[in-house]
């Protein structure tokens, strides 16, 4: 797959124009970010081969999908697609949606097969139900196990999560985790939540007015102040470490010995101990002493190196700061403090000072 | 009292075979049509240029429809002479000329519960079709007709029965010749004229139950699909 999805288009309609022009590398998972309005769903529409903007130029590897007069239609480009709503087929069973496209796929292209498919997406139940009799969070598994039986070449998800309520959302998450880790097909992922971001996502393009402002990868689009992913629910860090067996008291230790977390587990909340795990961090949930303090009740209490101090995302005005911390790990840590701690702390970059963290999350 | 005479049969015969024949190529036509009207990209002008168009049967006398067509498809008229140059026969007073009267006539019956079906269904379900590896007919016939499938009974029946009511247009067109245009609405008629007053009723009652039957049919029909949608 030479240059992964090149796509070049220009697209206007009243009151809105999309002007695309970029490469997407064609391994894990793309998220395509930005507020309703975008332009990301055109985007995806244009790159399914649903609109058909003149003049634009769409090239899957060194397979041609539009350019002049060429258009491979939506069904010639093998790509799976995943919808907000539900889109199952109510006149057919759940079995009868999931082999709609395994029928039509060649069988020398077949890779993945009912059973896997059911399997991975705990479906193997539901098979001879009636689609309309699944709740909202099993027609989404549904239709993803849809979508992967045509073993597509390229996996193109809108909000599939965004009809869902946080439970049913919660639910899904490890599914979706799994999908592009398991099967290799590459991801576009649509969405307008940092959090399914943080979760799912390998790399972010951040969309703006129907411009596609930037593309990098996840670590650095949470690595620095500014990040549109911050924007609406402020700043977080996201940490990768290896998660330890338990202490006496229950708590996992996380992270290389310079930068260690000790952290509570949920059952469930990771695969067991002994494996990669990621840790949220909330950066209001950070704050920094310059000497370690003794006596408080706060457990995670790391030494870092002050990087930079940026206005904090959101509305708070310039009253809070964002303070962008370096672990010994070498791992970003994001603080957000008032601009009056921050004066009277003379944090600076190159400040060496410790971070105490109120509470952790985990990924996946 | 329900004695029919070789005539009757004959008309029987006639608008049946009028109406089946008007109601497939109503289907095939209409659905197009239908699905253009309902999801098409064509700009709003056009579309409404269309929609009323295939609506004008609806309030046009059918004497207007009638007329035009007759000097259309007669002799002299630009597709009856062409017809006749090519060594074929005119369409005026032929099954033929009143068959291509009923599918326009009927059309809007046909074309609006298709169009209702069809936006009711949106897009979305043709997209998923299309991302799954379904092509076009494919589409239509695994997704769109068993998804529509009440709008097609609907449009079916309607286009049916509408056909079997027609008068005016027949008459101007077709006129009355036995087992070829003369239906039952207009055998009705001349039995009227001729003051043969039972026969009239024999076949205007036995029309008025067919009808109240149809509809009947149809309204149930509807009610379950609509049911099942909500």
């Amino acid at each position: 797959m030479s240059d992964g999805l090149r796509i070049q288009a220009r697209l206007e309609r009243p009151g809105f124009a999309l002007d695309v022009d970029t490469a997407i590398p064609l391994e894990g998972v793309t998220a395509l970010f930005g507020r309703s309005g975008c332009g990301k769903t055109t985007l995806l529409r244009i790159i399914a081969g649903l609109e058909h903007p003149p003049g634009a130029e769409l090239h899957f590897g060194n397979t041609v999908w539009q350019s002049g007069k060429t258009f491979v239609p939506l069904h010639r480009r093998r790509v799976g697609l995943v919808f907000q709503e539900s889109t199952l087929l109510p006149h057919l069973s759940v079995r009868g949606n999931l082999l709609y496209g395994y029928k039509r796929t060649p069988e020398p292209l077949r890779r993945l097969h009912l059973d896997e498919v059911a399997d991975l997406l705990g479906i193997d139940e539901l098979l001879e139900r009636r689609a309309e009799a699944l709740s909202g969070g099993q027609r989404q598994r549904v239709a993803l196990g849809r979508a992967l039986l045509t073993s597509p070449d390229l996996l193109l998800l809108d909000e599939p999560l965004n009809a869902l309520d946080t439970q049913t959302k919660r639910e899904i998450m490890p599914f979706l985790a799994r999908l592009s880790e398991e099967t290799g097909i590459p991801t576009l992922l649509v969405t307008h939540a940092p959090d399914e971001v943080e979760r799912l996502a390998h790399r972010v393009a951040f969309m703006h007015q129907g411009r596609l402002e930037r593309l990098e990868p996840l670590r650095e689009a949470l690595a620095r102040a500014d990040s549109p992913l911050f924007r609406d629910e402020g700043a977080v860090s996201v940490l990768q470490g290896e998660l330890g067996p338990p202490d006496e008291h229950g708590l996992h230790p996380f992270g290389p010995p310079e930068a260690r977390y000790r952290v509570p587990t949920t059952p469930g909340a990771t695969n067991g101990a002994g494996n990669q795990a990621r840790l949220r961090i909330d950066a209001r949930d950070v704050s920094l002493a310059l000497t370690a303090p003794e006596d408080v009740s706060i457990l995670n209490i790391l030494p870092v190196t002050i990087e930079s101090r940026d206005e904090a995302p959101g509305h708070h005005g310039p009253a809070r700061v964002l303070v962008t911390c370096r672990q010994d790990d070498g791992q970003t840590l994001m603080a957000e403090l008032t601009r009056l701690s921050t004066e009277r702390l003379r944090l600076k970059p190159g400040t060496r000072a410790h971070a105490l963290v109120k509470s952790v999350a985990f990924l996946d | 009292m329900f004695e029919l005479s070789p005539t009757d049969w004959m008309a029987i015969e006639v608008t049946l075979k009028l109406a089946i024949y008007t109601t497939l190529i109503l289907l095939v036509i209409a659905t197009p049509i239908a699905w253009w009207l309902a999801n098409g990209r064509a700009p709003g002008g056009l579309r409404t240029a269309v929609q009323a168009l295939v609506a004008l049967p609806l309030v046009l006398p059918p004497t207007v429809l009638g007329f035009y067509l007759l000097v259309l498809l007669g002799p002299a008229g630009p597709v009856g002479s062409t017809l006749e140059s090519w060594g074929l026969n005119h369409l005026a007073f032929t099954f033929q000329g009143i068959l291509i009267a009923s599918v326009i006539y009927s059309l809007p019956f046909a074309v609006q519960p298709l169009q209702q079906a069809f936006a009711n269904l949106g897009r979305r379900p043709t997209e998923i079709a299309g991302s799954l590896g379904a092509g076009r007919m494919d589409r239509f016939f695994t997704v769109i007709l068993p998804m529509s499938r009440g709008g097609f009974i609907v449009a079916a029946t309607l286009a049916f029965a509408h056909t079997l009511g027609e008068f005016g247009v027949i008459l101007m067109l077709g006129g009355a010749i036995p087992g070829e245009t003369q239906v039952l609405s207009i055998l009705i008629y001349d039995h009227a004229e001729a003051m043969d007053f039972a026969s009239a009723h024999r076949l205007s009652l036995g029309l008025l139950i067919f009808a109240f039957v149809v509809l009947f049919v149809v309204y149930a029909i509807n009610r379950r699909f609509d049911t099942v949608r909500l």
